[in-house]
């Protein structure tokens, strides 16, 4: 079992969890209420990682965020922070094949809430904030889990993106699903075995518990 | 209750919250000093897998210098480089990639040769290709069609694809064989699909072969050196190299790391 590659992973998925849980929420909860024009096209936008195939997605991170390209040369002169082969690179592709796991759920918990609760809310005197405290989060919750979880067992799973633009270094950027790669090619079955049975059991807890609960709270309701 | 229920769970959502937030902090803080510390990385070629790892624990109790060790396609850690990556120590399986990287001013020489690497068919248990050093019973095992899949490392970017090409040109078998390829991303993996049993065999690294964990996996025969390049392996420090890397490079040309090096095949370059 290589626990720095799962802790890296760990590190990654909650750090990943923390910088797209607001933005999802805003974005999703943006998607869901307001309609205009081009509404399809940002939708399309945000579901595209999820059908994009990895590679490609790594090769534009790797040509776009790398220290030849303009944007990687300005962070690394402003921050001396390289943005290829680094964890905070992988934080920012993290993200960005993330946004359809963490908007579209949110999304269509917040788009299930019916306008009426909302409009009782403010007629009863609760401000928009309160309101979206108070009404429509309680309501999007079990969506909300279920985004949360899937962004999370996600970023544990990922692999051609991080193959892409990682560089597969101990500690830095060789994640638990990258390090089961280079154990077989290692002949060293025994180790990718159990770290293989450990990322299925956790996706497989983690699929079941969010199930788990939005089945209790549909119940409820 | 329905509102406490929902404070409770509002409450838990924010703990959550703002305790990933805290681990951001704490990330930040680690990654940076991760990189502070100096810890050498060592980007090396697939073939040099066992070897390496021996020598480098060797000199890591020897001289307190921490290593991290990648292994990997020499192509690719080539195309890596250029694009930044940060390894400190670059152990090609073949210079060419050494002299474009020098070109491109990204290291601090032209490097050192260091070993010449050999290749040769490995076939599983059971397999039905004989291996001899001629290649014989491939060819005949190619003939009679009991060739499904054989495989070797990826030849557009991996020094052992490159030379397991050549020498299957070399023997006029690579128009037969061509079709029936699988292609390891190094030459590592082809190894490992080459004793896996789902392919008839395939032309690995020697280096492989004699690690006792490949070894039982199946028979193996040397190749002609002659009938390819060489395979002359160069090692270079990137401009960036810290302490440790460059104390690795020089401990490479010492005997204790040699004696390693000949036990795993490689032949030594006379210097």
């Amino acid at each position: 079992m290589d626990w720095q590659a799962l802790t890296l992973s760990l590190k990654l998925a909650t750090v990943t969890l923390a910088m797209l849980l607001p933005l999802g929420l805003l974005l999703g909860r943006w998607l869901a209420y307001t309609h205009f024009t081009g509404k399809s096209f940002v939708e399309a936008l945000v579901v595209l990682p999820l059908v994009l195939p990895p590679t490609v997605l790594g090769y534009y991170l790797l040509v776009s965020l790398g220290a030849a390209s303009p944007l990687g040369s300005t962070v690394q002169d402003l921050f001396g922070v390289q943005l290829t082969f680094s964890f905070t690179g992988l934080v920012i592709a993290s993200i960005i094949f993330n946004i359809p796991f963490m908007v579209q759920p949110i999304q269509r918990a917040f788009e299930a809430i019916p306008n009426n609760l909302s409009e009782a809310a403010m007629v009863s005197g609760l401000n928009a904030w309160q309101t979206f405290i108070r009404v429509e989060l309680p309501l999007a919750w079990p969506g909300l889990l279920s985004a949360m979880v899937l962004t999370f067992v996600h970023t544990l799973g990922e692999f051609g993106v991080v193959l892409m633009m990682g560089g597969s270094i101990p500690g830095e950027t060789q994640t638990i699903a990258i390090s089961i790669y280079d154990r077989v090619q290692a002949f060293d079955l025994q180790a990718a075995d159990r770290m293989a049975l450990l990322l299925l059991t956790l996706s497989l807890v983690a699929v079941a518990a969010s199930y788990f609960a939005a089945a209790r709270v549909t119940r409820r309701r | 209750m329905m509102m406490h229920r929902h404070r409770n769970l509002l409450l838990q959502m924010l703990i959550a919250v703002s305790t990933t937030l805290l681990s951001i902090a704490c990330t930040a803080q680690t990654s940076s000093s991760a990189t502070a510390s100096g810890v050498s990385t060592v980007a090396a070629a697939s073939d040099l897998k066992f070897a390496i790892e021996e020598i480098a624990a060797q000199f890591e109790k020897k001289t307190g210098h921490k290593l991290r060790l990648i292994f990997g396609s020499s192509g690719n850690f080539y195309s890596q480089l250029l694009q930044g990556a940060p390894f400190h120590l670059f152990m090609s399986a073949d210079e060419v990639f050494v002299f474009k990287l020098a070109a491109a001013k990204k290291t601090i020489d032209q490097g050192k040769l260091y070993a010449l690497g050999r290749i040769g068919l490995m076939v599983p248990k059971g397999s039905s290709i004989k291996a001899d050093n001629q290649l014989e019973g491939l060819a005949a095992a190619l003939q009679s069609g009991k060739i499904k899949r054989f495989s070797i490392a990826n030849p557009a970017h991996a020094p052992y694809g490159m030379r397991a090409k050549e020498a299957l040109q070399h023997k006029d078998l690579w128009p037969q064989i061509e079709p029936l390829l699988v292609f390891g991303e190094n030459v590592s993996q082809a190894a490992q699909f080459a004793t896996s049993g789902s392919t008839q065999g395939g032309i690995i690294a020697y280096s492989l072969a004699l690690a006792p964990q490949v070894a039982r996996l199946g028979d193996f025969a040397l190749i002609p050196e002659n009938w390819h390049t060489p395979l002359a392996q160069r090692m270079v420090l990137m401009r960036d190299a810290p302490e440790g890397a460059r104390a690795f490079y020089e401990y490479l040309s010492t005997p204790a790391a040699q004696n390693i090096m000949m036990k795993y095949g490689f032949a030594m370059p006379r210097s």
